[in-house]
C-alpha cells in the first residue's frame, strides 16, 4: 500500500486534476517541473538556508513535562508556533516563492481563511520584491483585522471575495478566477494540501520538513527516531501532512488527525470531513467533501478559521479510507478548553486550530511509555479576541 | 444523427445562447428555452447551477446563486425537461460542473439527457484524460456529444488532441478569462481566431466569451462556425424579465 501519490496524481481513489482547461497550460507546466526544480541542489541550499535563517528552523522539539504528566503519557510537541509568522504556513511558502522564481512567474496570488496563509505570502513576496494579491472572504476580513493589516503592511493587496458564504471556499475560488485570467505572469501560491495535482505533493513535500526535524531531533532526545504516535489537526491538512510525511510508511508509527467538529459533528455547524464528506471534486482535486445529496458544496463551521474548510486533502482522504491514519474531532468548546489547558500547563498559547489537535488526550487515552509527538501548529496571538470573547477574561 | 451535427451542416452563422436554469425564477426553465428557439436561437445552453462555479465570472455565478436558492437541482431540472422534446427541436446541451454529475451518477446522468432528448454536454472541469480513460464509452452510448474547450494558451498539440476525441463542435474561449469578464476583440484575438482557422480541424469552432452584440457576434464568428452568448443574455434577463427574450436575440442578428 502506498500513500504517497502516483505518477497520475492519485492517492488511491483521490486527488488528480480537475480543472477548467483554461488552468490546464499552468497547472501542466507546474506539473512536469515542481520535482525537477525541488531536487536541484541548488534550490535545496536556498530553501534550506531561508528556512534557517529567515524562519528560525529547526523548531524546537519540546517534552512537554506537565501536560505529560497529566495525561500520564510522553508528549513532545514540535514547536511550528516558533516560526516566523507563527504558525507552520511559511515553509510552504518560501518554498513556492522559490518555486515561482524559477517558473520565471513575477505575480503572486494566494487565497487565506485566517489570515496566516495570507501573511505568509505577503511576507515572502515582501522578501522577494514581487507583487502579492491575496484573496479573503468578506467576513474573513472583518473578523481577522491584525492579519489583514499585517498583509498590508507587508505591501499584498487585499481583495475581498464577495461570491457566495464570502469565507475560504470563495477566497479559494476568486484566486482560482483570479489565475484563469492571468495565466502567463501569475504563480498561485495554494496554502493547504489541497487542489490540482501538484499542488498536495508540492505542499506536503514543503511541509515534510517537520517530520524529517522530528526524526532528527527524536533520536536525539530519546534515542529512537519513531514515535508511537504523530498528532496533528487538519482542515485542508497541510502541517498534518508535513507532520505525517516520513512516518507514512512505517506501520510502527500511529498517525492520527484531529478534525474540527464546531458545535458538534452532527448540529449542522461542523467541519468534520472524514465524518461528514463524501466523495467528490472541490477545486480541482477528488476528495472527501462536505456536500448536499445533489452535489452542491455546504458551508462547513468551526470556530478556527484555519480549519473551517469544507474539503480535506486527498492524502488525507486516502489515509482515512484506507484506515492508515485514525480519525477523531474536536468541538469548538474542546479546542478552546485544550487551548487554555496548554497555556496553563506549559506556559504556550496555542492557536485555536492546534488547540483541537491538543483535545485528543480527552478522547484517547494513551499508554504510560508511549511517545507522542504533537504538532503545534501555530501560536494563538492572532486567537487572542476569540479567548477573550470565549473565556470573558 | 445526432442533433447537434446536423445544425453544424447548415449553412449560416449559428447563435447559441446561455442561460442558467432555475433563473431569475425557479420555473422559467421551459418557456426560456422555448421561446430561444422560436427567435431563431440555434442551440442551446442550459446551465446546471453549481455552488462553486470556478470558471464563471460575477454574472453566472450570481445567477447560479440565485437559482439554487429558488431551489434548483438536477432531479428538478431533468423534471422540467420531461416534455421539452414536443415543443423544442433545436439542440440543448447542459453545460454545468462535474460534482452534481458525478454525485447524481455519471451512467444515470447520460440515461436521464439521453431520454429527455438531450444533445450534448460541456462539463469545464472534467478533465479530457478522465474523460477518455473512464465516461466516454458511458457518453458514447447515449450518443452525448461532449465539448471541450480551448483558450488561446491550449498548445496546438492539446489542440490537436482535444479535436480527435470530439464529436461535434470545439468551444473555443476566446480569452483568458473567466465567463463575463471581458467586451469586445482586439489583435490578439483575431491572431487566434485565425491561427485556430487554418489548423484546419475536424470539427468546427464555436466562440464562447466575450460576445454581447452583434459586433462581437460577427467578428467571432468571421471564420468560426458560430458563437455563444451568456453572461449578456444573463444580464438582460435580470434587467428585462424573460417577457421579451426575442428582442434581445433580434439585437444578435
Amino acid at each position: 500500500m502506498s500513500y504517497h501519490v502516483n505518477e497520475k496524481g492519485y492517492y488511491g481513489a483521490f486527488g488528480g486534476a480537475y480543472i477548467p482547461e483554461m488552468l490546464y497550460p499552468n497547472v501542466e507546466e507546474l506539473r512536469r517541473s515542481y520535482l525537477n526544480i525541488m531536487q536541484k541542489d541548488a534550490f535545496q541550499k536556498e530553501f534550506h538556508q531561508l528556512l534557517k535563517d529567515y524562519v528560525g528552523r529547526p523548531s524546537p522539539l519540546y517534552f512537554a513535562k506537565r501536560l505529560s504528566e497529566k495525561y500520564n503519557t510522553k508528549i513532545y510537541l514540535k514547536r511550528e508556533d516558533l516560526n516566523h509568522t507563527g504558525a507552520h504556513k511559511v515553509n510552504n511558502t518560501i518554498g513556492q516563492i522559490l518555486m515561482a522564481k524559477k517558473l520565471g512567474k513575477n505575480r503572486i496570488i494566494a487565497e487565506t481563511g485566517a489570515g496566516q496563509h495570507g501573511v505568509a505570502t505577503a511576507t515572502v513576496c515582501a522578501l522577494m520584491g514581487i507583487e502579492c494579491i491575496v484573496y479573503m472572504g468578506e467576513i474573513d476580513i472583518a473578523r481577522q483585522a491584525p492579519n489583514v493589516a499585517r498583509m498590508k503592511m507587508l505591501g499584498a493587496s487585499v481583495v475581498p471575495a464577495l461570491s457566495g458564504s464570502r469565507t475560504l471556499k470563495d477566497a479559494t475560488n476568486e484566486a482560482i478566477r483570479d489565475w484563469i485570467n492571468n495565466p502567463i505572469d501569475t504563480h498561485y501560491i495554494i496554502g493547504s494540501a489541497i487542489g490540482p495535482h501538484p499542488y498536495p505533493d508540492m505542499v506536503t513535500r514543503f511541509q515534510s520538513v517537520i517530520s524529517k526535524e522530528i526524526k532528527t531531533q527524536l533520536l536525539e532526545k530519546e534515542g529512537r527516531d519513531n514515535p508511537d504516535y504523530v498528532v496533528a489537526c487538519i482542515g485542508g491538512g497541510s502541517n498534518a501532512a508535513g507532520t505525517y510525511y516520513h512516518f507514512l510508511d512505517d506501520e510502527s508509527v500511529g498517525i492520527i488527525a484531529v478534525e474540527a467538529a464546531g458545535k458538534g459533528i452532527h448540529s449542522g455547524e461542523s467541519a468534520a470531513t472524514s465524518a461528514l464528506g463524501k466523495e467528490g471534486v472541490i477545486h480541482g482535486c477528488k476528495t472527501l467533501l462536505m456536500q448536499t445529496q445533489d452535489g452542491q458544496i455546504t458551508e462547513p463551521y468551526s470556530i478556527s478559521a484555519g480549519l473551517d474548510y469544507p474539503g480535506v486533502g486527498p492524502m488525507h482522504a486516502h489515509l482515512y479510507q484506507t484506515g492508515r491514519a485514525e480519525f477523531y474531532s474536536a468541538t469548538d468548546q474542546e479546542a478552546m478548553a485544550a487551548g487554555l489547558e496548554l497555556t496553563k500547563l506549559e506556559g504556550i498559547i496555542p492557536a485555536i486550530e492546534t488547540g483541537h489537535a491538543l483535545a485528543i488526550f480527552e478522547h484517547k487515552k494513551f499508554n504510560p511509555d508511549d511517545l507522542v509527538v504533537l504538532s503545534l501548529s501555530g501560536r494563538g496571538d492572532k486567537d487572542l479576541d476569540t479567548y477573550i470573547n470565549y473565556f470573558n477574561l | 444523427m445526432n442533433r447537434i451535427l446536423k445544425k453544424l451542416q447548415e449553412d449560416k452563422k449559428l447563435l447559441s445562447i446561455y442561460f442558467t436554469a432555475g433563473y431569475p425564477e425557479l420555473t422559467d426553465t421551459v418557456n426560456i428555452i422555448q421561446q430561444l428557439e422560436q427567435s431563431g436561437v440555434d442551440m442551446i445552453e442550459i446551465g446546471l447551477p453549481f455552488s462553486d462555479p470556478l470558471a464563471d465570472g460575477p454574472t453566472i455565478q450570481e445567477s447560479s446563486t440565485i437559482a439554487l436558492k429558488n431551489g434548483m437541482h438536477t432531479e428538478l431540472l431533468f423534471d422540467q425537461l420531461k416534455d421539452i422534446r414536443k415543443s423544442v427541436t433545436i439542440p440543448l446541451i447542459i453545460m454545468g460542473y462535474f460534482n452534481p454529475m458525478l454525485q447524481y451518477g455519471v451512467e444515470k446522468f447520460c440515461k436521464k439527457c439521453s431520454e429527455l432528448g438531450i444533445d450534448g454536454l460541456i462539463m469545464p472541469d472534467l478533465p479530457l484524460d478522465v474523460y477518455q480513460e473512464k465516461y466516454q464509452d458511458i457518453y458514447k452510448k447515449y450518443n452525448l456529444s461532449n465539448v471541450f474547450l480551448i483558450t488561446p494558451q491550449t498548445s496546438e498539440e492539446r489542440i490537436r488532441e482535444i479535436d480527435t476525441v470530439s464529436d461535434s463542435f470545439i468551444y473555443m474561449v476566446s480569452s483568458a478569462s473567466t465567463t463575463g469578464a471581458k467586451s469586445g476583440f482586439g489583435s490578439e484575438q483575431k491572431q487566434y481566431f485565425e491561427l485556430i482557422a487554418n489548423m484546419n480541424l475536424k470539427n468546427p469552432q464555436i466562440v464562447g466569451f466575450g460576445i454581447s452584440n452583434a459586433a462581437t457576434f460577427n467578428q467571432a464568428t468571421a471564420l468560426a462556425k458560430g458563437a455563444i452568448i451568456g453572461s449578456a443574455f444573463i444580464k438582460y434577463l435580470s434587467k428585462n424579465g424573460i417577457a421579451t427574450v426575442s428582442d434581445f436575440v433580434k439585437r444578435i442578428r
